[in-house]
């Protein structure tokens, strides 16, 4: 008897077993070969700090989380349809995370006494045994055995066999989703280019994985997942911190000028450097530096010689960067500071994420320091708003705030991406030596944008001096004159203010223009909000979603359009920060709803939210 | 012929900018110094770069008519660091003071010296914190008396040179502000040296700290208390250069030139990096009996790539490799679908 095929229009699955069992790279793999069927996509990993905590523990569990469909998904999925568990750990951590009547394939050797006891089952429980899972499908799969005997004759060791033991389940979802191997097949041959034995012994095994769902008679359905009704175009799967980088880059090339990143390493930051790294070809330079405050000073310093200056970090970085941020802001110069925030205060939940880094950005410096902040809302924008950064930066001579977050750094989606002709162009003229006999050079002179011009060493004629002292209008010569101070204040304030004139207007993404109910949000949460308003709606609520994506200073319109809306609600990953500035700005009476556990909202969370606002 | 199209002076490196120092700081004398042998180096001004940190020595850029930085405290360093990877044809001069480079900008510090940037660090010591009024700095010595410290400072001071040497410093030197001379031949073979090059200068703070290095510096005392090392030539001092350093094994000991052969006393040898490390521990104090003169020259000089240089090797090589950038198929990645 063959299995029977069932159309499903989207599924979640979660993979959970050891951080050193492979999940990551499982859930990835399977990720990419669904976003190549054409499936829309939505991933998010989870994983602990330590890179191997003590194997078999909860607190050792690595997860990755895949949303795929035949419509649109816009988050990783609240509950998930299957749980693969490689130990009795893994089962424990997110048994509560599956819906009812869900499946769970087990491998049954992370099952055995030793994993039990770690996994702090009584003693003499299984649960694979017990009859307590019986609500759900349980497939029990001694992953082990078989992998070992698939391998019986590769030459390999025990433990590299048990290496592959995460292909075998690979192989298996595929099966059940009836799946190409050949994107899997085509990375593994990448991998192990230089350990041919490896290439035979994975692509066997998840082979071997495959050819057990087909031969055993599984006791369950195969699923069929169709294509997603996306718009026509081409389209890549993109992780938030790959995207950042290539976003930095881009700028860099339309922009003509050399790309510095100055960056010391910090989860979940880091990706970005590993990223930017490979990129050598394209003059990139990628400074590893000794802490984080020389990662942002020598970013200054090649600013200050003409580069596109970019320096990356998390919370705790930015805390540490905050001195040099106030330098160059009055300086006056391109900089660009990526914030990938994650869970705090101080060293906090360093694998989680949280958007409690807003205040911090936007008010975290010394004295009146005023720096526009921008923020990416899904992994793919991060690509957008990156280079929004860098040109926002540079168009106006001034540090920009690029705000990320765990979330959507690690998560992947589909992008169609643009050509690179289609990116907007900004030029970037650095002064000359335009001074007639006898005039001296002005640094502090400003454009119509409030801008200075950028004189890079090398221009003859234009020698100058610049710091951190405040200087006097248009000369930049040290100044302490009251009057003078007052002025440059308030001058570097309305610079930045005055950008609210070059960019895009607060748009509507879901739902009407005036109504009872407007949900505000900001950055990671975007995908959480777009499916609860959208079901929302479709149950009849008059509810509407707007997502800011610029925080400072806000499109000029924000205000307006928060005052067409009886209520506004603003969702956030904090204990409520951008509720304080709305409210502050805009002096309306906004609701918060927040979550500070390290994890994104589920989109049933902020449904609830909005049934009881609209009671 | 260059060189002489320029036909800069000194006057041509002055600013505007009024100087602030304190009447009789040695910051003036540093700075004349400066000032009279950029026109020597043949470097258009505007291919030289001052970058400074916090603290008085750190003014330094706005009085130099060349592009500058006036950077935050102890980050000078850094920023110059930066500035170099991306500009690396540049002419970048650090100045910074014992506690911008070996307190707050300690980390920095080494981590420059190690990696080679070709820059020069202009490291004034006056052993005392100026700007703030008068506490003591990382290399006020052991029972030091100042404000932050009334019964004596409890704080083992560092020895610069020996912290430079020990971070892989490539070219380690001292000279001092009462000596113009050995201080402008120092000042060009700092610029001469492709690497980073780290001049200590004993600045005499007249203020707080009047007199800290007196015993090197004036005539009375200073032939008998300093050693003037130049390559190939033996180590000797003395009122009438009567007295030379000869190594017992890895032990210095002061001998009378008279009582030994002229081949048995040391002789200098700037690249030897042992002895280069024996050097940099004469430091006693003065007052000790059987002090060893404290030296003033260059201790130290290596050859080693410079960090500039490699960086953009590895750009190079990766074009070579790869070929140049392509911004679509950067974007594009290696697996895309079409719909």
């Amino acid at each position: 008897m063959s299995a029977q095929t069932e159309i499903k229009t989207d599924v979640v699955i979660l993979f959970a077993g050891d951080s050193g069992d492979g999940i990551q790279l499982t859930g990835s793999q399977f990720s990419t070969t669904a976003a190549l069927y054409g499936n829309d996509i939505s991933t998010f990993p989870n994983f602990p700090a330590e890179i191997r905590a003590p194997q078999g523990t909860i607190a050792g569990v690595s997860g990755f989380q895949l949303h795929f469909g035949s419509v649109e998904v816009y988050t990783a999925g609240d509950a998930s349809d299957v749980l693969v568990v490689m130990n009795a750990a893994a089962l424990k951590a997110n048994l509560k995370q599956l819906k009812p009547g869900g499946i769970i394939i087990a491998n049954s050797d992370g099952f055995d006494a030793k994993n039990l006891k770690l996994a702090k089952f009584p003693d003499g429980v299984n649960p694979l045994t017990d009859g307590s899972l019986d609500k759900y499908k349980v497939h029990v799969i001694d992953v082990t055995k078989i992998t070992r005997t698939a391998l019986a004759d590769s030459g390999l060791g025990t433990k590299e066999m048990d290496r592959s033991k995460n292909m075998f389940v690979l192989g298996y979802i595929y099966w059940m989703y009836n799946r190409s191997l050949d994107n899997t097949i085509e990375f593994i041959k990448d991998q192990f280019k230089k350990r041919p034995e490896l290439i035979d012994a994975n692509v066997k095994v998840l082979k071997a994985g495959f050819n057990y769902g087909d031969t055993i008679e599984a006791p369950m359905n195969r699923f069929e997942v169709k294509p997603a009704p996306v718009s026509k175009g081409t389209y890549r799967s993109i992780m938030g911190n790959q995207a950042a980088a290539l976003g930095l880059i881009a700028a860099a090339e339309k922009a003509g000028l050399t790309l510095f990143y100055g960056t010391y390493p910090i989860t979940p930051a880091s990706d970005i450097l590993h990223e930017l790294s490979k990129h050598k070809n394209f003059g990139v330079k990628t400074f590893q530096a000794e802490d984080e405050i020389a990662a942002i000073t020598s970013t200054i310093g090649a600013a200050f010689g003409g580069a596109l200056g970019v320096t990356g970090s998390s919370g705790p970085g930015i805390a540490l960067k905050g001195e040099a941020i106030g330098l160059a802001l009055m300086l006056e110069l391109p900089l660009v500071i990526v914030n990938i925030q994650r869970g705090g205060p101080s060293t906090g939940l360093p694998t989680k994420t949280e958007q409690a880094d807003l205040m911090q950005a936007i008010y975290g410096r010394n004295g009146e320091s005023p720096v526009p902040v921008i923020a990416a809302c899904t992994p793919s924008d991060c690509f957008d708003m990156a280079f929004e950064a860098c040109r926002l930066a540079i168009e106006f001579m001034t540090p920009v705030f690029f705000l990320s977050d765990g979330y959507i750094a690690n998560g992947a989606e589909p992008w169609k991406f643009p050509a690179a002709s289609d990116l907007p162009e900004f030029k970037v003229s650095f002064a000359k030596n335009e001074l007639k006999e006898g005039e001296k050079f002005l640094p502090y002179k400003r454009n119509e944008k409030l801008a200075r011009p950028w004189a890079i060493p090398g221009t003859k004629g234009l020698e100058h001096r610049v710091g951190g002292i405040e200087k006097e209008n248009e000369t930049g010569n040290i100044s302490y004159d009251p009057d003078n101070h007052e002025f440059m204040v308030k001058t570097r304030q309305e610079k930045v203010d005055n950008i609210a004139n070059y960019i895009p207007l607060q748009t509507i993404d879901n739902g009407k223009e005036k109504g009872k109910l407007l949900i505000l949000g900001w950055g990671s949460t975007y995908g959480s909000i777009k499916t609860a308003v959208k079901e929302a709606i479709a149950e009849g609520y008059d509810v509407s979603h707007a997502h800011v994506r610029y925080l400072n200073p806000f499109p000029k319109n924000l205000g307006e359009v928060l005052k067409s809306y009886d209520k506004v609600l603003i969702p956030e990953i904090n204990n409520g920060q951008l509720i304080k500035i709305i409210r502050d700005k805009y002096l309306i009476d906004a609701q918060g709803l927040n979550k500070i556990k390290g994890m994104p909202f589920t989109s049933i969370e902020i449904k609830e939210k909005i049934a009881e606002m609209l009671k | 012929m260059e060189t002489a199209e320029l036909k800069l002076t000194a006057k041509d490196f002055v600013t505007d900018q009024e100087v602030r120092w304190c009447p009789g700081c040695g910051d003036y004398s540093i700075l004349k110094q400066v000032q009279t042998v950029m026109p020597d180096l043949g470097i258009p001004k505007e291919e030289i770069v001052f970058v400074s940190g916090i603290g008085c020595s750190s003014r330094f850029p706005y009085y130099m008519e060349t592009f500058g930085m006036h950077s935050i405290h102890g980050r000078a360093t850094a920023v110059a660091s930066g500035l170099k990877a991306t500009r690396p044809e540049l002419s970048v001069w650090i100045v910074t003071g014992d506690g911008d480079a070996l307190s707050i900008g300690g980390n920095h510090f080494i981590h420059l010296l190690r990696r080679n940037f070709d820059v020069n660090v202009l490291l004034f010591n006056n052993e005392i914190y100026g700007l703030t009024k008068g506490q003591y700095s990382p290399t006020s010595p052991l029972g030091k008396v100042a404000k932050s410290t009334p019964m004596g400072s409890v704080d083992h001071p560092f020895n610069p040179l020996a912290l430079s040497l020990g971070a892989d410093g490539t070219f380690i030197a001292r000279t001092m502000d009462r000596d113009p001379i050995h201080m402008r031949e120092i000042l060009k073979r700092a610029n001469a040296h492709k690497g980073t090059s780290l001049v200590e200068i004993y600045q005499n703070c007249n203020v707080f700290n009047d007199g800290a290095f007196e015993v090197f510096t004036e005539k009375g005392t200073k032939k008998l208390n300093t050693l003037t090392v130049e390559n190939g030539k033996p180590l000797t001092f003395g009122e009438q250069a009567d007295k030379g350093i000869k190594l017992d094994g890895f032990k210095p000991v002061i001998v009378n030139i008279a009582d030994v052969s002229a081949n048995d006393l040391w002789i200098h040898d700037e690249t030897d990096p042992v002895k280069a490390s024996i050097l940099v521990r004469f430091f006693d104090n003065p007052a000790n009996e059987n002090a060893l003169p404290r030296p003033f020259g260059v201790f130290y000089k290596e050859d080693r790539f410079c960090y500039e240089d490699a960086m953009n090797a590895q750009i190079e090589d990766a074009i070579k490799q790869k070929g140049k950038g392509n911004l679509d198929d950067l974007i594009k990645g290696k697996n895309t679908w079409t719909i």
